[in-house]
């Protein structure tokens, strides 16, 4: 089973406003993102678990067109609170990267 | 509004830059105004760095910078003559920004002798009236946060509402050479010409999507370049300015996954943009073009942003490289978070609810917060101790009664009294407020000026009163 970071050419987060995560899985085929985007490791349910979030509250757009799968969801805490391990909420991503896909 | 028959031609507008202050390459004023723009957009902030900059009115980028990049775009206004069209001044657009860029302005015209007609857009809110609009329910929440109420809207030091792109229909109708703005939506401080010319509302939006970062969607991949918009009557093209880079339709058609939680709408003052049905195409080596987006009017709405500051931190950090602590992490951080509360309410008389103490051990999961894979063993593991209290004094007394315990806890009762490794003398550092974001509420106005104030500042006598 390859991970996450094997079958993307680029994957990043950032937040999107104060309150929210929002993070693009790049994949580096159509093939590729044909057979991963909607892989099990990558729904709802095992994103929350990662996250430590409730799976009701998770967007995923999967985008054909861009061979991207985006996630957003909100923040634990909003941006800057006395908690605030990530600002910019930029390397939340890297806890996808060693995902396995099936 | 200003209207145009249907074939005219395009609007040309050049966006310098992804924020002011950034670094404008000089080089590209002169490939810009070789394509005889008609307006220089921009803006010169964003929400991303936090709080803070709405809080204190001041700017994240330093004068120095800004002024030199404001130098270079008030050069190039006064070359060609054109409108120069700025939002989110002084990185957060509340009204101690708005000003502390005029300064600058102002100060720029002086010391050459310009004399632009500038336009001021104030869009900072008091609390009083956004109590009133709550109250008269206009105020609606954005999830993931609850319903408003004004003990939230007390605890603000500024409220900002974001602007459309209607102000600057004003402040260039009255004839404006520089607009000075508030806080705005990024796209509508880049599409604010085009629209006021009667340019479409989609692909004119669209368009100021796509440039609010500057060059960052072309392979330039920085904020830093400049980049060229041509907008027709169902379309528009995207260039970077310097022809080193490249639009590609692979980097201009994922551009509006940035920063944005939908990847096809975007919701902004007065409709939102539906890029659903937009297809991109590369036109030239460099340049792409983009039809089919959409825009979708909805009831008039701003959103608002407040920034408290309520709360105090004194931080601690120390160096551990110490091979019985590296092995047990996680037992070392409960023992010394339970330690160091313990601390703080005998030295301080209060209970464990009006304070808080976060550790963070960076080199482990520092940055996470969560266990790392199992077996784990860091090389060394920076230890910071973040201690929020309700005021400066409290959480400094509590950092220093503390103190003894973050340098010096031995991982096991019995042990030598060690000491970690402190990198500076003294340990704690008091760090100030925590600035945080309260609102993500959007306010329904029946007029897109209702909220904003705006100045036009004719004469220089009359700048240098509004100055002083």
């Amino acid at each position: 089973m390859p991970k996450v970071k094997e079958v993307c050419r680029h994957v990043r987060s950032k937040v999107a406003g104060p309150f929210w995560v929002t993070i693009d899985l790049m994949f580096d085929s159509q093939e590729n993102y044909d057979r991963y985007v909607r892989s099990p490791a990558l729904s709802a349910d095992s994103i929350a678990a990662i996250y430590g979030i409730v799976p009701e509250t998770i967007s995923l757009y999967p985008i054909p067109q861009l061979k991207v799968l985006k996630i957003s969801y909100p923040r634990r805490s909003p941006q800057g609170s006395i908690e605030e391990r990530d600002l910019h909420s930029g390397q939340q991503y890297t806890y996808l990267l060693n995902v396995e896909l099936s | 509004m200003n209207t145009t028959a249907p074939d005219r031609e395009p609007i040309r507008i050049y966006v310098p830059e992804g924020s002011l202050g950034v670094g404008i390459f000089p080089e590209e004023i002169d490939y810009a105004l070789a394509r005889n723009p008609q307006a220089i957009a921009l803006d010169a902030g964003s929400t991303d760095s936090g709080a803070a900059y709405l809080a204190t009115g001041k700017s994240k980028n330093d004068r120095g910078s800004v002024k030199k990049d404001l130098g270079l775009i008030m050069g190039a206004q006064q070359r060609a003559g054109i409108p120069v069209l700025i939002g989110t001044s002084g990185q957060a657009g509340g009204d101690l920004n708005v000003n502390w860029t005029l300064d600058i302005v102002l100060e720029i015209a002086r010391e050459r002798g310009y004399a632009p007609k500038i336009a001021l857009l104030y869009s900072e809110q008091e609390p009083k009236l956004i109590k009133q609009k709550l109250a008269n329910g206009k105020i609606s929440n954005l999830p993931p946060l609850g319903d408003l109420d004004e003990a939230t809207i007390d605890r603000c030091l500024h409220i900002v509402a974001l602007m459309g792109p209607e102000p600057y229909f004003t402040a260039l109708e009255a004839g404006a050479d520089i607009i000075i703005g508030g806080r705005a939506s990024d796209p509508a401080v880049i599409a604010a010409f085009a629209l006021w010319k009667g340019a479409p509302a989609g692909p004119s939006w669209h368009a100021g999507k796509i440039a609010e970062c500057g060059c960052q969607a072309t392979t330039a991949n920085t904020g830093q370049r400049g980049v060229f918009l041509e907008i027709g009557d169902s379309w528009f093209e995207v260039e970077p300015v310097d022809p080193q880079f490249k639009a590609t339709v692979e980097s201009i058609s994922g551009h509006l996954l940035y920063e944005n939680k939908n990847p096809w709408l975007l919701t902004e003052p007065g409709g939102q943009l539906d890029t659903t049905e937009s297809e991109y195409v590369q036109v030239t080596d460099s340049k792409v073009r983009v039809t089919g987006s959409k825009w979708i009017p909805k009831p008039y709405t701003m959103k608002l942003e407040g920034a408290s500051g309520d709360l105090f931190q004194t931080i601690m950090i120390v160096g551990i490289a110490d091979p019985d602590v590296l092995a047990e992490p996680e037992v070392f951080h409960e023992m010394m978070l339970t330690t160091l509360t313990q601390r703080a309410i005998s030295a301080t008389g209060l209970s464990a609810d009006q304070f808080d103490i976060s550790l963070r051990m960076y080199g482990y999961n520092g940055v996470s917060g969560m266990a790392p894979p199992p077996g784990s063993v860091p090389l060394e593991i920076g230890m910071m101790c973040v201690i929020t209290a309700e005021t400066q004094e409290l959480a400094s007394h509590i950092a220093k009664a503390c103190n003894p315990y973050f340098f010096h806890m031995p991982l096991r009762l019995g042990m030598e009294l060690p000491s970690y490794g402190w990198p500076f003398t003294p340990g704690d550092i008091d760090r100030g407020r925590v600035f945080q974001f309260l609102l993500n509420h959007v306010v329904s106005v029946d007029d897109p000026l209702e909220l904003v104030r705006i100045q036009i500042l004719d004469d220089l006598e009359e700048r240098e009163a509004a100055h002083a």
